[in-house]
């Protein structure tokens, strides 16, 4: 494989703090807001992790109260995405849909979230029924919220109700108030509204990195693909920056319930403020972990240098990214949006985490970005990014190559709160369409959605920002364009169904799958939908080839969304696992596994919660959670086998030309996996065997996986497997499932 | 930028004419602790009996990754540490490429050399100098 050398010398000299400023108005915009209520409470420290008490807000009633934290709370659902998915499940009924009032948007950042001294460590988890799949969406998201909202005194927030005006909700956790205020002057979009909040509710300059904002943008309320951006402040560039909780359209949720935005106020951090257990080992483990960045990172992913821009050539490489809605592999031009450009481009003279203490640091920020478009034409700002998500699903998927384009696009998708990576592959099909003429300049109403058009797909994203035209109705999301262009009679519905591509109505992450097995499982054998956080075993099953047999490939369906599910539960980062890895590794049994680290994370939830673990209990501590969010799935109607079908795009060739593409690997998997005689077949002939022999494969693969997971053939967790995790304490849970025994 | 520097010709790190009290003294003085392994400065005899040194160069690579800026050279030229900024990340102790950032497990901040002298005027052989050399420019770690 190449590995790109990073030449310091070639690094694009530009001033990292100079960008446009928003802080004018800060005066006015403050006059304006008019306290609802004012509470105070008691800020308090986690003990070992945990401070045992949740706050729940009710927007729309201000109703304020403080929930404690039981102990089976913690036994079951650890926390994180555990405790999101426990308070979400107590607060809706399966007739609940994501507008309603008693949906929930809960963060957490889970026991371990918060510790300083080993990378990757700053997470929280957000959760709340989605608009676009109907069930319970949780994203993984940096940034400061989740930790300092912890060090004030919580462990999770529960946002319920919807409010008749645009409100902020502030919890001081120095002084001890929480406050919602009446925000009507507010600005919408995040790069605007998080630095003016910043700087409103700071106390002084030293104050402001003890400061996160959570909101969205102006595409947020027009779309269902909404996202949450979470900020800190970085006080090197002397700017906000921003994460994403991007899936699933939490942010449309946000903006739902009318809230502008969330702040906290948290303590100054310090190294003990998680109060753990065994501090000694976990600054021994963080020591370790550094040093092993220092010294295997500048050969293996360059994360500190590239972010996780570093696969786009290796993906590339292996005819795996993403290209025309997901029809190809690679591409010519990809050099041009690779990370040997992008390390030049973006700022390497600083520093990159998104919480404290992490040495992988690949929160990489292109600064002095000049934008082209938009409302914010010729405004100097500094983008997030571009990660390699962003890259594929903005860049190559759509076939834009123009890495400016890309970085503004990068940068509209977050200040305007929606996913990049849904829109990205939204995007994708919308061109494809019109590409294939089911959509034209008059459906579109004027844009031409031809591959690599940045202008037009701009132009699409700032109409979805101002809820006009064609934008809104690719702000619906794909399952629901495939619904509409199908009803419209606008092309022929196999096709449309082929080629959009969702599953459970969510859009999928940016890995060609076709020809990964495993992959195609770890896309839609999941609880969300597709996305890569819970399965992405791509790279172990085309690049590493670790799992090469149907049995791995199961095993590694079973194994890897439970460890991945565990992330999510204590306020971790999935990276900093495997995209560095110690110089003996490969000479590891399970080496995929990586089982230096999967020790460092046994001893990190030890050292912090004094609770002795070891890695078959880590994955039971997931197995829980995960299998009552598949049952949460079936309280709301899906989770079942039904809703587990892939789209045909995602298991194999839709058309001739992606046929004609991969002709030789096509014809000879005829021959040696069906049988046949390719050439005495038609291209139809070739291609419908195609179908068949991989739509079974897939349905072989749903049926072994299901088993390992302890479910029915339909995809049900069984009683003895409910049992076995002692969710049967849960009669709730039991009824669930028994009525799909 | 001050920079303490040792003349390994002249060291005794084999312990036969000095105690190491370029050690001791710096652990004393400095961190006012008795154990001279807490010194910010190591000598090290190795298997065949020539000594090995662990200084501070203040090359700076700490500052760079530090995230909470606690980091800063100050007028002389030399890092020091600003306890109050530091979130006890370590990430200063696992980035110094010399293995001379450390921690004390009594403490939350880590500490290393301040380029103070004391070490200097303790050796009985004169074997260490506090040398005035230009700043190193900052690298991209
Ligand atoms: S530097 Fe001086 S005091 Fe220290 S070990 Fe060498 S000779 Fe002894
Ligand atoms: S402690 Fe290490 S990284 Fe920092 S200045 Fe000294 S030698 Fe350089
Ligand atoms: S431990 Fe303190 S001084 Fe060292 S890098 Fe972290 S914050 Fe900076
Ligand atoms: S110069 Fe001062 S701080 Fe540095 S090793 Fe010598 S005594 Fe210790």
């Amino acid at each position: 494989m190449h590995q790109v050398v990073f030449d310091p010398t070639k690094v694009m000299d530009i001033d990292f703090t100079k960008r446009t400023e928003y802080l004018e108005g800060l005066d006015a915009i403050k006059a304006a807001h008019k306290v609802l209520k004012e509470i105070p409470f008691t800020p308090s420290r986690p003990d070992k992790g945990y401070n045992n008490r949740t706050l729940y807000v009710n927007v729309g009633t201000l109703e304020v109260q403080e929930k404690p934290v039981t102990q089976q709370m913690k036994d079951v659902f650890i926390g994180g995405r555990g405790f999101g998915l426990w308070h979400l499940w107590n607060a809706v009924k399966p007739t609940t849909r994501w507008d309603d009032p008693e949906n929930e948007i809960i963060i957490s950042p889970g026991p371990v979230a918060g510790i300083t001294q080993y990378a990757g460590t700053g997470k929280s988890l957000v959760v709340s029924l989605s608009p676009q799949t109907d069930i319970p969406i949780d994203s993984n998201v940096g940034g400061y919220f989740g930790p300092l909202l912890k060090f004030s005194g919580f462990d999770a927030l529960e946002l319920q109700g919807k409010s008749d005006r645009d409100i902020i909700l502030f919890i001081d956790g120095q002084k001890g108030l929480i406050r919602i205020e009446e925000a009507p002057l507010d600005p919408i979009d995040s790069h605007v509204l998080a630095e003016v909040l910043t700087h409103m509710y700071a106390e002084n300059e030293a104050d402001r990195v003890n400061i996160s904002v959570v909101c969205t943008g102006a595409a947020a309320e027009h779309s269902l693909i909404g996202m949450l951006n979470f900020s800190w402040y970085d006080h090197r560039r002397g700017c906000i920056r921003l994460k994403q909780a991007g899936r699933g359209g939490i942010g449309t949720v946000f903006r739902n319930k009318r809230i502008r935005a969330l702040v906290c106020r948290g303590p100054q951090v310090k190294g003990d403020l998680n109060h753990v257990a065994d501090f000694e080992t976990i600054a021994k483990t963080g020591v370790k972990y550094h040093k092993e960045i220092r010294e295997n990172d500048p050969h293996q992913c360059m994360m500190r240098r590239n972010g996780t821009a570093h696969i786009v050539e290796i993906m590339d490489a292996y005819d795996l990214l993403p290209t025309h809605n997901f029809q190809y592999g690679s591409h010519p031009d990809v050099p041009k949006i690779s990370s040997s450009y992008w390390q030049q481009r973006c700022t390497q003279k600083t520093v990159d985490g998104c919480w404290y203490g992490c040495s992988m640091a690949c929160a990489k920020g292109a600064d002095g970005v000049m934008l082209k478009t938009g409302p914010y034409k010729g405004h100097m700002v500094t983008v997030d990014g571009p990660e390699y998500e962003n890259a594929a699903g903005l860049g190559s998927n759509c076939g834009v190559f123009d890495p400016d384009y890309l970085l503004e696009l990068n940068f509209y998708c977050d200040t305007y709160g929606i996913c990049t990576i849904t829109y990205g592959t939204l995007t994708a099909f919308v061109m494809e369409c019109y590409q294939r003429g089911i959509l034209n300049q008059e459906r579109t109403g004027g844009l031409e959605m031809i591959w690599g058009n940045a202008e037009a797909d701009l132009e699409m994203m700032h109409q979805m920002a101002r809820g006009e035209g064609f934008g809104i109705i690719a702000g619906q999301g794909v399952k629901k364009m495939k619904a509409i262009f199908i009803k419209n009679g606008w092309g022929d519905p196999q096709l449309i169904n082929d080629i959009g591509m969702e599953n459970k109505g969510l859009e999928y992450s940016q890995y060609m799958c076709k020809e990964s097995l495993a992959q195609q499982g770890g896309y839609a054998l999941t609880n969300k939908g597709p996305q890569h956080d819970e399965a992405w075993l791509i790279f172990m099953d085309m690049v590493n080839k670790q799992i090469p047999t149907f049995e791995d490939k199961a095993e590694a369906l079973y194994y890897f969304p439970l460890f991945r599910t565990w992330f999510g539960l204590n306020g971790f980062c999935k990276l900093p696992w495997n995209d560095v890895v110690p110089s003996d590794n490969s000479k590891q049994p399970e080496a995929h596994k990586i089982p230096e680290h999967v020790q460092n994370y046994v001893d990190l939830f030890t050292a912090t919660t004094g609770i002795k673990i070891d890695k078959d209990e880590l994955i039971m501590q997931s197995a829980r959670v995960y299998n009552f969010q598949r049952i949460f799935n079936i309280r709301m109607g899906k989770g079942l086998r039904k809703d587990d079908h892939a789209p045909f795009r995602a298991l194999g060739p839709v058309t001739t030309e992606e046929y004609l593409s991969r002709q030789e690997r096509y014809d000879k998997q005829i021959v040696d996996e069906m049988g046949l005689d390719p050439a005495t077949m038609s291209l139809e002939e070739k291609m419908a065997a195609h179908r068949t022999w991989r739509q079974g494969r897939y349905e072989k693969l749903t049926d072994a996986v299901y088993q390992r997971r302890g479910w029915t053939p339909n995809g049900v967790p069984t009683l003895a497997r409910l049992k076995e995790l002692g969710l049967d304490a849960f009669p709730e849970v039991v009824e669930v499932v028994k009525q799909h025994l | 930028m001050r920079q303490l520097r040792i003349n390994l010709n002249k060291c005794d790190a084999g312990r036969k004419t000095c105690h190491h009290e370029c050690e001791a003294s710096c652990a004393e003085k400095v961190f006012k602790l008795s154990d001279p392994a807490m010194a910010a400065l190591h000598i090290r005899e190795m298997a065949d009996g020539s000594g090995q040194a662990v200084l501070c160069d203040q090359c700076g690579d700490c500052i760079v990754v530090c995230p909470a800026e606690a980091l800063k050279r100050n007028k002389l030229g030399v890092v020091m540490i600003d306890k109050k900024l530091c979130v006890g990340c370590y990430m200063c102790i696992g980035f110094c490429d010399k293995e001379i950032f450390e921690r004390n497990p009594a403490w939350l901040e880590p500490y290393k050399c301040t380029s103070c002298g004391i070490c200097v005027k303790a050796c009985p052989h004169a074997a260490l100098e506090i040398v005035e050399v230009p700043e190193p420019p900052t690298r991209i770690i």
